[in-house]
């Protein structure tokens, strides 16, 4: 089994077939870095632009003998490097100093020289992978493995022991026969015509159709998906992993046996007060004993927006939206008296917050669904739909 | 002329007149052939140690870090003392790789790119530390300031976030300087090999090189710009991991001398561990004429160097509590040479700073078994002097009352072996299958390899 997949592979790897697409370039071999030298000035001299040197390292000047301009990549790591400094800089002035403020140590929030050690190493990270990235794809225009010079005997020996120069048939002054004379002149061991393969691109002439390849790239998404889900939402959810979630502690709003009642939630002992809040005053009391106190909350339209949100929410589905009594409810509960009655209308502002407060006949106390100052601002809301239900004649003529 | 030039002439790099498809026979011999014996040996030796530290390690997920030795007040351990060493041994690759090709010191090719892979894995295997230190590794994500549910940040003032970021990008950086280095030698191999399989993967390691000269231009460039960049980034690592401890206030941590003085015992141990795995290696795959004597004894010149410098921050520690006159600062100190760890204070001191004095010796620093013993003895010495800053600092900081001591498990001792076993695992699988010796730069570095511009004069 492993025997015929290596079998294949070698087939596929290292069976060279003889090359017989156009010419692409006249390769020679030279034994020393003297001559290669000699044959890079020669080559550039006469004005041929197409055309390399292949050495199994690199020769000292040899950028001379080709009249190469300097390299530029030196660029690319500073800007890169400048970009590293600055993008850590922001992102950590960003993070600490506005997304999130936090003290530590009694610093500033964002503290300029504990953030220098990480901008220093952002720097060198930006730079060193943006070199090497451009490095290969953008100056070396690597990988490059369907180069018609791979694979051939001459590269062979370049990456070895030898020294080569090529020149490609697509330069301007490119003659082959004068290539090659200028080539044995030099004092070359061997002289070859380099051709461009052939290459079967099958049925479909677009690559990207290609039912394997869109098959594979299914496989890849669905596994990765796959993988992905499985890890966060089940493997993370198995031991050992799941420490810290199993705990030997009761949960809010769970059943718990230890307790008589069955709630894990506990109640505060009675007649528990809690700090800095006084109690209603006149809880369960009637409400003629009700002394009378002014609505403590200003009427603005603040307070109103509140009100009219907490009414909507608490009090229409009985009273509904205009307190008219027309209950959403459909019966289910007893429909309650409407709220324009001459007898809401004219109570105190403190009766009505006795009403919710304490609750009265079938209506339930709000108390601890309505904090105090929501009551008050629902009050003022009232007397705003109270209002405009009954609107007199003046409020028209005077606007 | 009575003064001979031969005195100030450099030996040799590459002993013997060899041809560069000699160089190519010996370097990516070991890939082409069968390992002997000897390796099957090594390798079983060292993957055995990691299963050990694997099952060990697999323990302590499942039950938790209870199964170590750390306690209060030892909250750090072997886990860090682990993590500081085995990073140490990293900065000698990168030392080498980087800070001598600045310094243009051409026998460096010859050890340069073992060196690099030693850091690599030296990183990985000291990366495993910190990460488990955290007690529940599966969850190390949060180690990184990225957008999570919590709205949180990480907390960019601790010098243990530093040393995620630096840790990182000093595995990221060597790991792109080695595989640049590593393109034109793959090309080689490509160019060699006969077998289908490898020829696959080397073609798709070497990216398509064909070692054209408009390409080394700027290769050339990029390689001496990492090499600028490294040599920052190796000393900063160490820095930070010093200010892991230097930033608290444990007494014998809080001093200003930890940064340099933690850069020269990683450089130190480092060029031990590099010497220790040079010399096995030279012995099995046959490269004496390569990794020849004289680099071995210019590295011993170095471990000297940077072994005194160690025993001097050894002394000026002491010195500088006596002369602070803060009595908690004195007492951590004689505490360290007389207290109950002092057995271990010893053997750092002995191992680090007395018997790398032999090295000033000529014989001593050209005999390979002797030099050998005495590398062994550095590794040794600088994993307890990592030993000796935590657990003597820990035991016993300010208040008696809080005071206490620690005892490793067999599960610390289970991990600290697997680190060895991962360490020369790929270490081992590393000369197997990749040449450890740069090629391109060896051929470049040989006799009559560059041109001598001769033909300028005719």
């Amino acid at each position: 089994m492993i025997g015929k997949i290596l079998k294949k592979l070698d087939d596929k790897f290292l069976k060279g077939e003889p090359r017989t697409g156009e010419l692409f370039a006249v390769a020679a071999l030279f034994d020393t870095p003297d001559q290669i030298i000699h044959a890079a000035e020669k080559v550039s001299g006469a004005g041929y632009k197409k055309f390399d040197v292949l050495t199994p390292y690199p020769v000292h000047g040899m950028d001379g003998a080709m009249n190469l301009k300097p390299t530029g990549i030196g660029w690319v790591g500073l800007i890169a490097g400048m970009s590293g400094t600055f993008l850590a800089f922001l992102m950590i002035w960003w993070m600490v100093g506005i997304n999130y403020p936090n003290i530590f140590g009694g610093k500033p929030y964002f503290n300029l020289p504990a953030s220098i050690p990480i901008m220093f190493e952002l720097t060198v990270l930006l730079s060193a992978l943006t070199l090497v990235g451009s490095l290969i794809a953008l100056f070396m225009k690597l990988p490059a493995n369907a180069n018609p010079l791979m694979d051939t005997d001459f590269v062979k020996r370049v990456t070895s022991d030898k020294f080569g120069i090529y020149i490609e048939a697509k330069d301007p002054k490119f003659k082959l026969e004068e290539v090659r004379t200028m080539f044995e002149g030099l004092g070359s061991t061997s002289v070859s015509n380099i051709h461009e393969a052939e290459y079967d691109l099958g049925d479909t002439k677009n690559p990207l159709l290609n039912g394997k390849f869109i098959g594979a790239l299914l496989g890849t998404s669905v596994a990765v998906v796959g993988i992905t889900y499985f890890v966060l939402n089940v493997l993370l959810f198995l031991p050992p992993f799941d420490w810290m979630h199993r705990q030997p502690k009761v949960l809010p709003q769970t059943e718990s046996k230890f307790f008589k009642d069955g709630f894990s939630m506990r109640k505060p002992v009675e007649g528990t007060v809690a700090r800095g809040f006084m109690p209603y005053e006149f809880k369960g009391m009637p409400d003629s004993l009700v002394v009378i106190t002014p609505n403590p909350l200003p009427v603005t339209q603040k307070v109103l927006d509140l009100g009219k949100k907490r009414y909507d929410s608490y009090c229409s589905p009985c009273h509904g939206f205009y307190g008219k009594g027309d209950s959403r409810l459909r019966g289910q509960f007893p429909v309650p008296p409407t709220l324009h009655s001459v007898k809401v209308t004219n109570w105190k502002d403190a009766n009505i917050y006795h009403v919710i407060t304490n609750g009265q006949n079938t209506m339930p106390s709000y108390a601890s669904s309505i904090s105090r100052d929501d009551r008050w601002a629902i009050i003022h809301y009232l007397r705003v739909l109270q209002r405009s239900a009954n609107a007199p004649d003046s409020d028209l003529e005077t606007k | 002329m009575s003064l001979d030039a031969t005195y100030t002439r450099e030996i040799p790099l590459v002993e013997g007149k060899t041809s560069f498809r000699e160089i190519d026979d010996v370097i990516a011999r070991p890939t082409e052939t069968k390992p002997n014996i000897k390796w099957f040996i090594a390798i079983g030796i060292s993957s055995t140690a990691l299963l050990i530290g694997a099952v060990c390690l697999g323990l302590t997920f499942w039950y938790g870090v209870g199964l170590w030795g750390n306690n209060q007040p030892v909250g750090w351990a072997f886990d860090i003392i682990n993590f500081v060493f085995w990073i140490g041994i990293g900065h000698a690759g990168t030392l080498i790789s980087a800070i001598l090709f600045l310094f243009r010191q051409k026998w460096r090719t010859g050890i340069a790119r073992f060196a690099e892979g030693m850091t690599i894995f030296a990183v990985m295997t000291a990366g495993i530390f910190p990460a488990i230190h955290t007690g529940r590794p599966w969850l190390d994500g949060y180690l990184f300031p990225y957008p999570n549910q919590h709205g949180l940040w990480v907390n960019f003032t601790s010098p243990l976030l530093w040393d995620v970021f630096a840790v990182s990008t000093y595995f990221t950086v060597s790991f792109v300087f080695w595989f640049i280095g590593l393109i034109p030698d793959f090309a080689t191999l490509r160019d060699r090999t006969t077998s289908g399989i490898k020829k696959a993967i080397y073609t798709a390691l070497s990216l398509g090189w064909r070692g054209s000269n408009r390409h080394w231009q700027h290769y050339e460039r990029v390689y001496l710009i990492l090499a600028g960049l490294s040599t920052p980034l190796v000393l900063s690592v160490h820095t930070i991991v010093s200010f892991d401890f230097a930033v608290s206030v444990i007494p014998g941590w809080h001093t200003t001398i930890f940064p340099p003085y933690f850069v020269a015992g990683a450089i130190f141990s480092g060029f031990g561990m590099v010497s220790t795995v040079l010399i096995i290696v030279r012995k099995v795959f046959d490269m004496e004429h390569i990794i020849t004597v004289n680099t071995l004894e210019k590295m011993n010149k170095i471990l000297l160097a940077t072994g005194t410098i160690v025993g001097y921050a050894y002394a000026m520690e002491f010195f500088i509590a006596w002369y602070s006159g803060n009595p908690i600062e004195q007492f951590t100190f004689i505490n360290r040479a007389f207290g109950p760890y002092s057995w271990a204070y010893w053997i750092m001191f002995s191992c680090n700073v007395f018997f790398p004095q032999l090295f000033w010796f000529k014989k001593i620093r050209r005999s390979i078994p002797i030099t050998f013993v005495l590398v062994l003895l550095v590794n040794v010495g600088m994993w307890f002097e990592r030993y000796v800053i935590i657990v003597t600092s820990l035991t016993r900081d300010y208040l008696p009352s809080s005071w206490g001591m620690y005892f490793p498990t067999m599960y610390d001792f289970g991990i600290l072996l697997g680190s060895f076993g991962m360490f020369f695992t790929l270490v081992l699988l590393f000369a197997k299958t990749m040449p450890v010796v740069a090629m391109s730069e060896i051929k470049a570095v040989t006799e009559g390899a560059q041109p001598s511009h001769k033909h300028k004069h005719e």
